[in-house]
């Protein structure tokens, strides 16, 4: 059993964010959610986590609603990547990891397995060399890894990363989404970048005024059509039949196809 | 301390980066060293003041009045130990350990480095109050100074959490409604003596204002350490989700944390506490505002740590400022509000060049 939502609809404030949207991951791949802005894929993380409850339809975590389970509960199975998580304390590495353990101690702290979690977590993001650097000395690639590393100190099943590659460069891009489809456990991932999701991502689900578009495999959802019906650009696929990859390269928006393009004005 | 001695039990690793055994070590000593730099501070802020009284004469006055011993005291010492210093060093522990704690915890739940235990208006709440029972002589003496500050402190408080909860909720909306609160009180009290009160009248209730131990007694003693204890016992029970609450609530859910009751059940432990100790001392600033940086930046970040440091250090720090409040400019007290900021100030500075220096 896993983590999956059955048809869940969410309205907020007076908008559907989400209509009817299914999603059955299989255990251990790598899932991207995909869609353009505001077409739902945070709102429909946030109900996989359980931090909202779903109008209609349910997100059952083994098979129970996950808003029947305890948060406790839900966390040592569950582990979340958000967007903007920053803070201006002045904190480790080691510490913001170890609060990946919360959901395993009790009230004063008590599990033995807290220091090995934190270290192996450390090991597999690649920063046990900075485990006692202070948060605002890290860069944007190494926040993102360390807050991977604090998710994994969780021991989840399932991983939910909220566009983790926003703001980082290619390079770090890449490392990071390559580090989430290594890791053994069940990852969802909103992500902007087509190309790194048909890179990196088992199937996508992409997301269109909270529906869901389509789903399967990315050689097979990511069509010049689809990209068209939902982004409303341009765009051409080609595959490569050595890897069974493909790679989608964009149009000019339409009104830049003049030679030349638009004259540039002070307006 | 006993939560960093279960969590940092060491642990085989590979690499022997951190050495958890001295760590523990280190907390413990630490700790320890605390409790009796406090003691021996309060020993001998008991021997300061006008009349000369020596260590010894209030170990005896102690020890006698414990019925541990019977050794003969002249009856001025033992008035002079016994009835004023003594009890006033120990409310002045018991105000610095509560306000100590408040501060941290309210750091790290509204997020803000700037927050004290008089961000939920809690203190312009009690001066209102105190100012109706000062002025007016509303429900007699019956309620006196301190119950109507109590009562006026959790007035205003209860405003901040209506304003909180009707609009959106989160701790933004707290830390703003405390803003309006505390204005909305100031004006009041302002108004009321601006409108009603005497010259000395006014005097009398400004000194009260800015924090004041003068005439405390051992009721006062009781209340305030009972209310601090209580206080600092549930806080300890909120240390993991305080440390969770470093990278806002979102996140702090996702770890499993309870936030809407772990923000409910602290929003009302700070304000509860803050209220009673304002009601007995006043509104003393700076202590609530600076000792739980203090304490971070001693220790870290770890609210293992921090809940308990800021208390000791909290305590020490105001025992001393009441001692040399009293003593600095007798026979004239200066208000202890006064002094914790006049001491508080420069340490704080210190504390931060020293840490610039460092990173």
């Amino acid at each position: 059993m896993t983590l999956h939502a059955d048809r869940v609809s969410w309205r907020r404030g007076g908008v559907l964010v989400v209509d009817e949207v299914t999603l059955t991951p299989r255990p251990g791949e790598t899932v991207g959610l995909l869609g353009p802005n505001g077409s739902g894929k945070s709102s429909l993380l946030r109900l996989l986590q359980g931090a909202a409850r779903p109008d209609s339809g349910s997100v059952l975590l083994d098979g129970e609603p996950i808003g029947a389970q305890g948060r406790r509960a839900v966390a040592k199975k569950v582990a979340a990547v958000t967007q903007h998580a920053e803070t201006d304390t002045d904190i480790t590495v080691y510490d913001v990891v170890r609060l990946g353990r919360t959901p395993h101690r009790s009230a004063w702290g008590a599990s033995r397995d807290d220091d090995r979690a934190i270290r192996a977590a450390l090991e597999r993001a690649g920063l046990t060399d900075k485990a006692d650097r202070m948060w605002r000395t890290l860069s944007g690639g190494e926040r993102q890894r360390a807050h991977i590393a604090r998710a994994l100190a969780q021991e989840p099943r399932e991983l939910l990363l909220d566009e983790p590659t926003n703001h980082l460069d290619i390079r770090h891009q890449l490392d990071l989404l390559h580090l989430v489809r290594t890791l053994d456990v069940t990852s969802i991932v909103a992500i902007h970048d087509l190309n790194l999701a048909a890179m990196f991502c088992d199937t996508v689900i992409v997301l269109h005024h909270g529906r869901a578009a389509a789903a399967g495999r990315p050689a097979e959802v990511l069509t010049p059509q689809l990209i068209r019906a939902v982004y409303e650009v341009e765009a051409e696929v080609s595959h490569d039949d050595v890897t069974g990859r493909i790679t989608i390269s964009f149009a000019m928006p339409s009104r830049c196809e003049q030679p030349g393009g638009v004259p540039m004005t002070a307006t | 301390m006993s939560a960093d001695l279960v969590a940092e039990r060491p642990v085989a690793s590979t690499q022997e980066v951190r050495r958890p055994g001295r760590r523990v070590a280190f907390a413990v000593l630490s700790a320890l060293a605390g409790v009796v730099v406090l003691l021996i501070s309060v020993g001998v802020a008991v021997t300061l003041g006008p009349a000369d009284v020596s260590l010894v004469n209030v170990r005896d006055v102690i020890t006698n009045h414990l019925h541990l011993t019977d050794i003969p005291v002249r009856l001025s010492e033992d008035a002079i130990v016994w009835q004023e210093r003594l009890p006033r060093a120990l409310v002045a522990a018991a105000c610095g350990a509560g306000l100590g704690v408040c501060g941290a915890i309210l750091q790290s739940l509204l997020r803000n480095p700037l927050a004290d235990p008089f961000i939920l208006g809690v203190s312009s709440g009690a001066s209102t109050g105190a100012v109706m029972i000062g002025l007016f002589g509303l429900g007699g003496t019956a309620i006196g100074l301190s119950g109507g500050a109590f009562i006026g402190a959790l007035a205003a408080f209860a405003l901040v959490m209506l304003l909180a909860r009707y609009s959106s909720g989160g701790t933004a909306a707290v830390v703003l409604a405390g803003v309006a609160s505390t204005q909305l009180f100031s004006a009041l009290t302002s108004l009321m003596i601006f409108a009603f009160a005497d010259s000395d009248e006014t005097r009398g209730v400004m000194f009260w204002l800015l924090g004041s131990l003068e005439g405390v007694r051992w009721d006062d003693v009781t209340v305030t350490v009972t209310a601090s204890a209580v206080g600092i016992v549930v806080a300890l029970f909120y240390l993991q989700a305080l440390d969770a609450f470093a990278f806002g609530e979102d996140l702090a859910s996702s770890l499993g944390i309870d936030v809407v009751r772990t923000r409910v059940v602290l929003l009302v432990l700070t304000a509860l506490l803050t209220a009673t100790l304002v009601s007995v001392a006043g509104a003393i600033g700076f202590v609530g505002l600076v000792l739980p940086h203090a304490a971070r930046l001693m220790f870290g970040q770890r609210h293992a740590r921090v809940i308990p440091a800021s208390a000791v250090l909290g305590a020490i720090f105001m025992v001393w400022v009441d001692a040399v409040s009293r003593v600095a400019f007798q026979p004239t007290p200066l208000p202890v509000g006064v002094g914790t900021a006049l001491v508080g100030v420069p340490v704080f500075v210190a504390l931060l060049l020293r840490r610039g220096a460092g990173a």
